[in-house]
């Protein structure tokens, strides 16, 4: 098993919560694991991205090379483009469809949407409306999560716990609208790939 | 044991609780900071009152902890690359004056300037002061190398750097953890004279370093940290140093490599080793994240020998951070990317937070500089450097930590008058203090802006040294206390803040404006700690209904 999957976003939208999860479901399956990170300047509104590296074998490089990559995991649209040259000829981009704005040359929204519907193998959804109706907007990380979820034959159990230890100091009502959230992540990824 | 999940700075932090920690200082700075902030929140540090703390800058950092290292304890310093710069006193004669408890000096570089302003190589500084480095290749590998370089520390008593890079840094993966080891007991030198550089003792302190080298060499050759892997196809003999092993390694099936291999991770470079492979070998391939300082050696001035390649050249760009599609490049092994990136594609570069306190002050700084020529604004390190990009494109100058107010007095003293220093209260406990003095004892019409958001707020948010003495240092320093103006930056003090910097710009001598308001990051994070303790509480209180 060898899972290569770049998290995109932009500083501040959540997706170290995401690899989080992932790192977290990693160590219970005793899965080796490299996950690199952006810290410092960029977090502050800049693109970021993580390398995320799970396998049953050792890992070599913590980041992940060119044209490798399985999975683009994006929770803003712009910022899925920004690593397509890393996509493997048949990975999957997983891509939450409302654009975060916070440059003033922002790209036409409908072009980049169909940029991502060009790409042979997408995924492009709603995270933020799924995430309000699951309780709360700030979980739309964890719908993007759950569209991911049918590409890593993880068992839910395992993410129903991981997502229990990294978010239960908040409380279990929070808890429960971030697992919500990735079950509706879930299904929407799984009819996409039905279709 | 399970293991733990740590980044690369996490496992040194652990590793170095495990063997044996009992102090650990450091001044923020991506990407070491979080080797500090591990040991700050870690329950089994607490427990054994491993002592930690954000220093005003990297030299006291290296400072405290070399006292630590005089009574015997095993110390640790972190800084990023140009702290380094900052503490290049203390840590140049600290190989001189040997360590008494195993002192490590961590460094973490920055290849490709992610978040620096420059991407020197502390290697260099390392092999100038003549001190062993370890260049670990993954987060077991940190880990693990810090109870040994503690060993080594104390055996040839000698500071042991460490060396990292940003991907190492900011990388997590599983660490398991070994036997853990008490902490020292307090014990001074057995020489009470061992660290008074007077020159006479100096000159026996020195050479008993450069007899040192030796032995430190022998080590590096024998300690089975460097590897030396042999293959069959010797057309070429590779050298990789630290994380470029990986990379190395990433192109090829089963990470098996069929040329031979020289891995390094310590140094000095151990010659026996770099001759086996030279001699086997047709031709060399160096792999370094940085400077190439192994290949510049290697090749040494007049290049006579066997092909060397690397940096120098051109087989791996000069510049910016290794990766594996850049060695397989120079392997030339074919490769496959991606599409490319569409050409609809803008940059995202980062920016003020919303709330932020900074686009106050700096709204009102221009508006209160109309009229004046531009060119006169000289900032610092911190998020207010953000300025330079737009919307505000407003300042002149990024240096070095306390540059603003020193190069604000030179411009002032070359005739532009008056010339506008930016710096941060961080940065101002950090080396702005003794700028200022040198303002104040040359009266000099500066006008400087401390920008005090009450943390070191880039790094995340770290305690700032400047908390609550700003005013007091200022008046101390010799400022008059006419000339030191407290503004609260926000939009409805706007007019008042813009008259009050006009009225400085115009005094004929040094004013410190003082614009104070909480970093709005931390306002945040105190606000979900409360919620958090809230939750925790509701908990508690429905559990004993329960029960």
């Amino acid at each position: 098993m060898k899972k290569d999957i770049i998290l995109a976003g932009v500083g501040g939208q959540g997706i170290l919560s995401i690899a989080t999860v992932l790192g977290y479901i990693a160590v219970k399956k005793e899965l080796n694991l490299k996950q690199s990170e952006v810290h410092g300047m960029s977090q502050r509104g800049g693109d970021v991205s993580s390398h995320l590296r799970i396998s049953d074998k050792t890992i070599a490089s913590d980041l992940i090379p060119k044209g490798k990559a399985d999975m683009i995991i994006s929770v803003e649209p712009l910022e899925s483009l920004r690593y397509l040259p890393w996509l493997s000829a048949d990975g999957w981009i997983i891509v939450n469809e409302t654009p975060f704005k916070n440059v003033p040359n922002y790209p036409d929204v409908d072009k980049i949407h169909e940029l991502i519907k060009s790409q042979p193998q997408h995924i492009l959804l709603d995270a933020e409306n799924l995430a309000k109706k699951a309780g709360t907007i700030r979980s739309a990380n964890m719908v993007i999560l759950g569209a991911s979820s049918p590409f890593l034959s993880f068992e839910d159990e395992l993410y129903e716990e991981a997502m229990n230890a990294i978010f239960g100091k908040k409380g279990e009502a929070i808890v429960q609208k971030n697992i919500k959230a990735f079950y509706s992540g879930k299904e929407i990824a799984s009819q996409s790939i039905l279709q | 044991m399970q293991k733990l999940l740590l980044l690369g700075d996490e496992a040194i932090a652990q590793g170095a609780i495990d063997a044996g920690l009992s102090g650990i200082y450091a001044y923020p700075g991506t990407p070491s900071t979080e080797i500090l902030e591990y040991v700050e929140r870690n329950q089994e540090a607490k427990q054994k009152g491993v002592k930690y703390q954000w220093a005003a800058n990297e030299k006291t950092a290296v400072e405290m902890a070399m006292g630590m290292s005089y009574a015997g304890k095993r110390s640790m310093a972190c800084m990023k690359h140009v702290g380094l710069n900052v503490a290049a006193d203390p840590f140049m004669n600290s190989t001189i004056t040997g360590a008494n408890g195993g002192f490590i000096v961590v460094v973490a570089d920055d290849p490709s300037m992610h978040s620096s302003q420059n991407e020197q190589d502390s290697r260099f500084y390392g092999k100038f002061a003549m001190m062993p480095i370890f260049e670990p290749s993954s987060q077991q590998e940190a880990y693990d190398l810090v109870h040994y370089a503690y060993n080594l520390s104390e055996k040839y008593s000698i500071p042991v750097m460490f060396r990292i890079t940003t991907r190492l840094a900011h990388s997590r993966a599983g660490v398991m953890r070994r036997k853990t080891k008490d902490q020292n007991e307090f014990k001074l030198p057995a020489n009470l004279r061992q660290y008074v550089l007077l020159p006479s003792f100096a000159r026996q302190r020195y050479s008993e370093l450069l007899e040192k080298q030796d032995d430190l060499e022998k080590e590096s050759v024998s300690s089975g940290v460097n590897q030396y892997h042999d293959a069959a196809d010797k057309s070429l003999g590779i050298i990789a140093c630290g994380l470029a092993y990986n990379y190395l390694l990433e192109n090829f099936e089963d990470q098996v490599v069929p040329h031979p291999v020289l891995k390094l991770s310590q140094y000095p470079v151990p010659t026996k080793l770099v001759k086996t492979l030279y001699d086997e070998c047709d031709e060399i391939l160096v792999l370094e994240d940085g400077y190439p300082l192994v290949e510049e050696l290697l090749k040494g001035l007049l290049d006579h020998g066997k092909k060397v390649k690397g940096r120098l050249d051109g087989t791996i760009p000069r510049q910016g951070e290794l990766n594996s599609n850049i060695v397989a490049q120079s392997l030339n092994i074919d490769e496959k990317f991606g599409s490319e990136i569409p050409g609809i594609m803008v940059n995202r570069p980062p920016s003020f937070c919303p709330g932020c306190s900074h686009i106050d002050s700096y709204v009102a700084l221009n508006e209160a500089l109309t009229g004046y020529s531009e060119g006169r604004i000289m900032s610092d390190i911190g998020c207010y450097t953000l300025a330079a990009l737009p919307p505000f494109q407003t300042i002149n100058s990024c240096v070095d930590m306390g540059a603003s107010i020193t190069m604000a007095k030179g411009l002032a003293d070359a005739g532009e008058v008056p010339a506008v220093a930016v710096i941060g209260d961080s940065t101002f406990t950090h080396s702005g203090i003794t700028g200022l003095l040198d303002a104040v004892n040359d009266n000099s019409p500066i006008t400087v802006l401390i920008l005090d958001n009450e943390t070191t707020g880039m790094t995340g948010g770290q305690p700032s040294a400047a908390l609550g003495k700003i005013e007091k240092i200022c008046m101390g320093v010799g400022v008059e206390e006419d000339h030191i103006r407290v503004l609260t930056p926000l939009k409805k003090y706007h007019e008042e803040n813009v008259k009050a910097i006009k009225e400085e710009l115009e005094y004929k001598g040094v004013s410190v404006i003082i614009p104070r308001r909480e970093c709005i990051q931390t306002i945040g994070s105190k606000l979900k700690a409360k919620a958090a303790q809230k939750e925790a509480e509701n908990k508690t209180s429905v559990e004993s209904h329960i029960n």
